[in-house]
């Protein structure tokens, strides 16, 4: 593999024979226009300068790494650090890519902004960042999303946004980029439309990952200066459309040494349907085209779009963003499944040891650390990305718990089956396994 | 010499205008589908665009969505669709193109689909959201079985797309008639017609213009300065209007002769 595969997509946007451009003719001319507008933002020292302020002064940028003390003594192997992405403003790594692309926006004169959103998370820091430049924003979320993000729907309000719930299809993220799309193409004149993971037609996969690649950036520099020089043995992070994750991965792709784990939402099960695993064949993954983009996509053998599911409504998308696919098939990067089970556990758990209450999104990551940990030894290092804060999913958990009574013993929990694979290749699943068997101090 | 270009041929000669009606297949039965090719070929259309469902039809309105909805609740795939072109072309000579979205028929693979197309008597295929850029391999499949790939051009496609997609078109060319999805519209835009006169300028092709099409006023409209006028869906919502009535199949062909400029 060349080493600028790893780095760049081709003029089209091409990473392999993933991404591109897939979209009706009307979005084609405006894509090109914000290929060459974001070409030329690229490296102009203006727009980074007036970009790195707004991190650091709006958002509160370098965010910290955090040695995960308890966490470690609990999973009694590698030490786990957490690059706090959740205590950038608005609660998420969604404010770097929103930030950025508000930035172009202005630049190309676009006054009306319009977003879809999961979780909520990407919505709150458009509507945050249309409420900093006085600019009109329309954000797109599925009903199903709507009720169990009905926080982050509130706040959106209060910043002035306009939340348009979507009833189609299954009524999350999948849905909710339909209708964002149906409204560009309307209105492209004047709309600009900000995307909220690596996804999409070129050229937002590339964009929202080099703008969210400050995450790797600064957690290799905080992680070299803390450890005197090394790297992280292992990064582990989260992935959804996959934003945080190559936001983090990204900076060390050329570090071979550095092994590095995406996680999915393994749902409630292994069938198509129950998860939103897009590297799980078996579970109905492979390559398709959805939403201007070749990728891995999960659909029936008719190539319908398949249903998916995961309690965490910013995983729940049958798609991934095409330079994750190049990377999963060319073997650079392992991807692995946590249950919404595991993903619940791990939420307690890291509220409870760390006193940092995730994201449901981000508690996956934590739920696969924990189970890595174990199998690494004490001088191995972890480098987690936190993508996000828990307050929104909160109450959600609250009902859950209350229903299932599933709180007792969340450490068991966590390492109940796990679906690990590697490299699209299914390993045996680890029947009976749980997070190594920890209990809690 | 293609089906579709004979047709629009045969017209240009006789100094006529085409109409070319879309239906999503299986919306609301196949068997529905297979009389409905025959009627709309009987009320005069020059080609017939069948819709294939996709769940997620982005370039498509609320009638065209909930048309594709019902469809893929039917069980309609490409295998269904390709059956039931082949059972109405024993009734009809009209040109057939597939209309769809191109996960569907790039999962039933390119070669397969365009073997079996070629057999059910299909003569062309539009598919939404490949761009020429995109295209290469899919065109080079249907151009080895004489297929015309139609490609849309739109009023934001810049006189190099513009040349860039006529180079690579078969059949006809669809303008479509403004920025946005599928969907009845009171008037059509002045921007339409802008939009053909520079198709002309780069191509010889016909042009047909789609898109909000749903009057005898704005086919008329249409008819004086393109080859074809395009009515999705005015006809899908007929259809979904009269889905349950016994004497549907002969409703929608009113409707469709009610289109028409006389």
């Amino acid at each position: 593999m060349s080493e600028n595969f790893l780095t760049q997509p081709d003029e089209q946007g091409h990473w392999g024979v993933y991404g591109g451009r897939y979209v009706p003719e009307t979005l084609m001319a405006p894509l090109e226009e914000l290929n060459a507008a974001y070409a030329a933002v690229r490296d102009d020292q203006e727009f980074q300068a007036e970009y790195a302020a707004l991190l650091r002064d709006f958002s509160g940028r370098p965010t910290p790494l955090h040695y995960a003390a308890r966490l470690t003594a609990l999973a009694n192997g590698a030490r786990i650090f957490l690059k706090r992405e959740d205590l950038s403003h608005t609660g998420s790594h969604k404010i770097n890519n929103a930030l950025g692309q508000v930035l172009l926006a202005r630049r190309m004169g676009k006054r009306r902004i319009i977003a879809e959103t999961g979780a909520g998370q990407h919505g709150v820091a458009t509507a945050t960042v249309c409420a900093l430049f006085g600019l009109q924003c329309v954000v797109y979320m599925g009903a199903e999303d709507v009720r169990r993000q009905r926080l982050n729907v509130f706040r959106m309000e209060l910043l002035g946004a306009e939340v348009r719930e979507v009833h189609a299809g299954a009524r999350t993220l999948k849905d909710a980029i339909n209708e964002a799309l149906r409204d560009w193409v309307t209105n492209v004149s004047d709309t600009y439309y900000l995307l909220g993971s690596a996804l999409g037609p070129h050229p937002y996969p590339l964009m929202v990952r080099d703008f969210q690649s400050v995450i790797g950036r600064e957690a290799r520099a905080e992680f070299m200066e803390r450890e005197g020089g090394r790297l992280p043995d292992v990064l582990v992070a989260c992935v959804g459309g996959g934003s945080n994750s190559i936001g983090l991965f990204h900076p060390f792709l050329k570090d071979a040494g550095v092994r590095m784990v995406g996680v999915e939402a393994g749902g409630s099960g292994d069938k198509l349907g129950e998860h939103a695993a897009r590297f799980n064949e078996r579970g109905g993954g492979r390559p398709g085209v959805l939403q201007g983009t070749m990728s891995y996509v999960l659909q029936d053998e008719r190539g319908q779009i398949a249903a998916t599911h995961s309690i965490s409504a910013g995983l729940d998308y049958p798609s991934i963003g095409p330079e994750h696919a190049f990377l999963h098939d060319a073997g650079r990067v392992e991807y692995v499944a946590a249950s919404d089970t595991e993903a619940l556990a791990a939420f307690r758990i890291l509220s409870e040891q760390e006193g940092i209450i995730p994201a449901l999104e981000s508690a996956h990551a934590v739920a696969y650390a924990l189970k890595l940990a174990r199998e690494l030894k004490p001088e191995q290092t972890i480098l987690l990305n936190l993508s996000g804060r828990g307050d929104k999913d909160v109450q959600g958990v609250a009902d859950t718990f209350g229903m299932k009574d599933a709180g007792d013993e969340p450490a068991r929990r966590a390492g109940v089956e796990p679906t690990e694979r590697s490299g699209g290749q299914p390993t045996e699943r680890a029947h009976g396994e749980t997070v190594g068997g920890v209990e809690l101090p | 010499m293609s089906r579709i270009a004979e047709t629009f041929a045969r017209q240009r000669e006789e100094n006529r205008r085409g109409f070319i009606p879309f239906i999503t297949a299986g919306d609301p039965t196949l068997d529905a589908t297979r009389e409905l090719i025959v009627e709309l070929a009987r009320a005069g259309a020059t080609v017939i665009e069948v819709g294939v469902p996709f769940s997620d039809p982005m370039a498509d309105g609320p009638v065209i969505q909930r048309a594709s909805e019902r469809a893929l609740k039917n069980g309609v795939g490409v295998a269904e669709v390709l059956a039931v072109v082949a059972d109405a072309r024993r009734k009809t000579d009209v040109p057939v193109v597939l209309f769809s979205y191109y996960n569907p028929l790039l999962q039933f693979g390119a070669e397969r689909l365009c073997t079996e197309a070629r057999r059910a008597g299909v003569d062309g295929m539009l598919v939404t959201d490949l761009a020429p850029e995109e295209s290469a391999e899919f065109a080079a499949t249907l151009a080895r079985h004489e297929l015309d790939l139609i490609f849309l051009v739109a009023p934001t496609s810049t006189d190099v797309r513009l040349a860039r997609i006529t180079e690579r078109a078969g059949g006809f060319i669809y303008a479509v008639s403004r920025a946005g999805v599928t969907g009845v519209q009171s008037e059509t835009s002045t921007e339409a017609e802008r939009l053909v006169k520079r198709v002309r300028a780069a191509s010889k092709l016909p042009v047909a213009v789609g898109f909000g099409i749903s009057t005898r006023e704005q086919v008329a409209d249409v008819w004086r300065y393109a080859d074809a006028a395009v009515v999705g869906s005015a006809i899908v919502a007929e259809i979904e209007k009269h889905a349950d009535a016994p004497d549907l199949v002969a409703r929608v062909g009113r409707f469709a002769r009610g289109l028409l400029p006389t």
